[in-house]
């Protein structure tokens, strides 16, 4: 008999207080434990702080849970100043009643320690922190100060572990920060103590580039997702970037989108690419790739769609100016606001940076094209087998959000054009080749579709042409000798046009000819029938004549042989 | 600043524990047993070495939460020295009384069965 167990009540549930920070509420499904402890910890530098302070102002501002921040560290001018850059108005929540710090400052030198103690001064001043505004949420930064300035580390771990389940006991959303130490998590080993939910922040160096990476070393109770997750502080705080949640069950569209290119359109079926797909434009130096995706950005804008550009070669102003040149003015769309440039040097920062910040310029402006020129230059902010990982997660990112991504690929000139050195062949919808064809001492592009899921693509190369009333594709001459492009293929035109021209008036001329022959035949046959009907009127008449002349003779007999009166009806004989 | 006038300093120091009113302020939190000693230690040696030139607040923080931040207390209880500055801090039940007069800066008079040995 199967057994039905009786649906977990609520309050046995694990409630989880939502930190507000992007991400992070993804990766823990819902944020930290709710009032319960939970440990920050990591070396100098690495956020934890900042994290602390952004768990308390976004819990005030967004969730209407006050805060208390007890800062060992930093006074609270400090602080004021340091989040003022994150556009966090501290004073502004403090005098709302929504945030109180309180500025924990032990001077070593000034005292002096006798006989037995606890800390009960700190579990007063906090328990009047936390009633003077109602607060929900606690947060101890960066509570081992205690332990250097304080010598009996008995008491204070001991006081320590009071404080926590005090802080539990008041249902307290508590967040303590800790110093990363040699071999264990924290210098003074805390995690002992906080044992709901450790949280790891790391700020690691690889080639001089710097990245941010947060794992969630523990969470009791509750899943949560296991992988180091790259984060970022800038202006707006942290964001986590939930990679693991970046699964593969999305939707698709049968919606096509124009390329900007008619006869490119052509190639794909008619129709263009499809909604939300991946597109990659794959070619070697100087054979227009970024034409070909101005001219998508282009037609999207035009459409009313937004764009957003991502350039890690060319600056805005550059991009502009170059595309004017062949007849795509993108300056309109950028004032209506439908086309956004983002010009950085892949360098600047991280792999995982540059993810984390296309998430969240995409999740704020909310493209409906994504274009990235080029993701070959991603390479050199890590390895490749990094960029080809982040570029994995960045489709399947775009993917979900129905966001037709474009990337365009620099290949090598040494390298086999069909396999990118992204390894990014399998992930793409449909992949463009722009090659050089060098043939007569010129150099001609030559576009063709190397692939295309789920469309009749053309199979067909054509000769891509950058005019200055811009892009077109023209077929390329092929013909019995071989595949034509540039001059070539006009001078082979031109021959095909003069042979055409030679072989219509060699028709015209036998047409002629025949023309001439057949009214000479009819002009016989007409003399013919002059003839033959001259003839057969003679014959008429000389009938006629006979006729009458017999006509005569018996009429000459019959009044002769009345005149004889002999018996002519026996003799009926004509005249001899 | 040569070596003769700190010297000098140094020599006026008992005549100036014998003159300067002292003042204390203890922190505790109700009346458990480390406050009820810590006062008991406190009263004794003020007798013993300042008699009649020295004051005792004591300060509940449960019934004045507010102070314990205003004044920076986190251990209890928590002497506090006022005058003479420089302000000075015991935190603990003061059970040694030796280091207490160390502590602040509090020298026994030339009478004293202690001999300043510590020092």
């Amino acid at each position: 008999m199967p057994k039905r167990h009786p649906p977990i009540a609520a309050t046995d549930r694990l409630s989880k207080a939502q930190t507000g920070i992007a991400g992070f509420d993804d990766i823990t499904g819902g944020g930290l434990p709710a009032g319960r402890p939970s440990l920050i910890c990591g070396s100098a530098g690495c956020g934890k702080s900042l994290f602390g302070i952004e768990f308390l102002v976004r819990g005030a501002t967004q969730f209407g849970e006050p805060g208390v921040l007890m800062s060992f560290e930093e006074s609270a001018a400090d602080i004021r100043k340091n989040v003022s850059s994150l556009g966090f108005n501290i004073a502004d929540l403090v005098a709302h009643r929504q945030l109180v710090i309180d500025h924990v400052s032990i001077e070593r030198s000034e005292i002096e320690e006798n006989g037995d103690y606890d800390l009960e001064g700190l579990f007063i001043r906090l328990g009047h922190a936390i009633d003077s505004i109602g607060a929900k949420r606690v947060v101890l930064d960066t509570l081992e100060a205690l332990f250097s300035s304080m010598n009996n580390q008995a008491i204070i771990r001991a006081e320590l572990r009071r404080l926590f389940a005090w802080l539990k006991a008041r249902g307290m959303t508590t967040v303590i920060t800790g110093e990363r130490g040699e071999g264990s998590m924290t210098r003074q080993g805390l995690e002992e103590y906080v044992s709901d939910c450790v949280v790891l922040l790391d700020h690691r160096v690889i080639g001089q580039i710097s990245t941010r990476r947060l794992r969630i070393v523990k969470y009791r109770g509750s899943t949560h997702g296991a992988n180091e997750y790259p984060f970022l502080i800038d202006t707006k705080g942290i964001s986590v970037l939930p990679l693991s949640s970046a699964s593969m069950n999305y939707s698709v569209s049968n919606d096509r989108v124009p390329t900007g290119i008619p006869e490119l359109d052509e190639m794909l079926s008619g129709k263009g690419f499809y909604r939300g797909s991946t597109i990659m434009l794959s070619g070697t130096a100087g054979t227009g790739k970024s034409s070909v995706a101005a001219s998508f950005a282009h037609s999207t804008c035009s459409r009313g769609g937004r764009c957003m550009y991502f350039s890690f070669e060319e600056s805005e102003a550059q991009i502009l100016r170059n595309m004017r040149s062949i007849g795509l003015d993108l300056a309109p769309h950028v004032r209506a606001g439908l086309l956004q440039f983002h010009a950085t040097r892949p360098t600047v920062h991280g792999l995982e940076m540059h993810l984390v910040q296309l998430h969240r310029l995409v999740d704020e402006f909310k493209p409906a094209v994504v274009i990235l020129d080029p993701v070959t230059n991603l390479a050199s902010a890590g390895s490749i087998v990094e960029s080809n990982n982040m570029l994995i997660r960045l489709v399947d990112f775009l993917r979900k959000r129905g966001t037709t991504a474009f990337f365009i690929s620099l290949a090598g000139g040494g390298n086999v054009p069909e396999a990118t050195e992204e390894g990014m062949s399998s992930i793409v919808d449909t992949w463009l080749l722009l090659r050089d064809i060098e043939f007569g001492g010129e150099r001609n592009r030559g576009l063709y579709v190397l692939k295309s899921r789920g469309m009749a693509h053309s199979n067909q190369v054509r000769e891509f042409l950058i005019t200055s009333k811009g892009l077109r594709l023209v077929p390329t001459y092929l013909g019995s000798t071989g595949v034509l492009t540039g001059s070539a293929r006009l001078i082979q035109e031109a021959n095909d046009a003069a042979q055409a021209t030679s072989l219509s008036e060699e028709v015209e001329r036998k047409q002629l000819v025949l023309d001439y022959r057949r009214q000479a035949v009819e002009a016989q046959i007409e003399a013919l029938r002059a003839g033959f009907e001259a003839e057969s009127k003679e014959f008429g008449r000389v009938l006629a004549n006979h006729q009458s002349k017999t006509d005569q003779i018996l009429t000459d007999r019959l009044a002769t042989a009345k005149s004889r009166h002999a018996g002519l009806a026996k003799k009926q004989r004509g005249p001899r | 600043m040569n070596k003769k006038t700190i010297r000098t300093t140094v020599r006026k120091r008992p005549r100036a524990v014998r003159e300067v009113q002292w003042n204390f302020r203890l922190y505790v939190a109700g009346q458990t047993t480390k406050s009820i000693t810590a006062f008991a230690n406190l009263k004794q040696i003020c007798e013993q070495h300042l008699r009649g030139r020295y004051r005792i607040k004591v300060i509940d923080l449960t019934t004045a939460p507010q102070l314990a931040q205003e004044d920076q207390i986190v251990a209890l209880p928590t002497l506090i020295r006022q005058l003479p500055v420089p302000v000075r801090r015991v935190i603990g039940d003061l059970s040694n009384a030796e280091r207490v007069l160390i502590g602040l800066d509090l020298s026994p008079p030339p009478a004293t069965p202690h001999p300043r040995s510590s020092e």
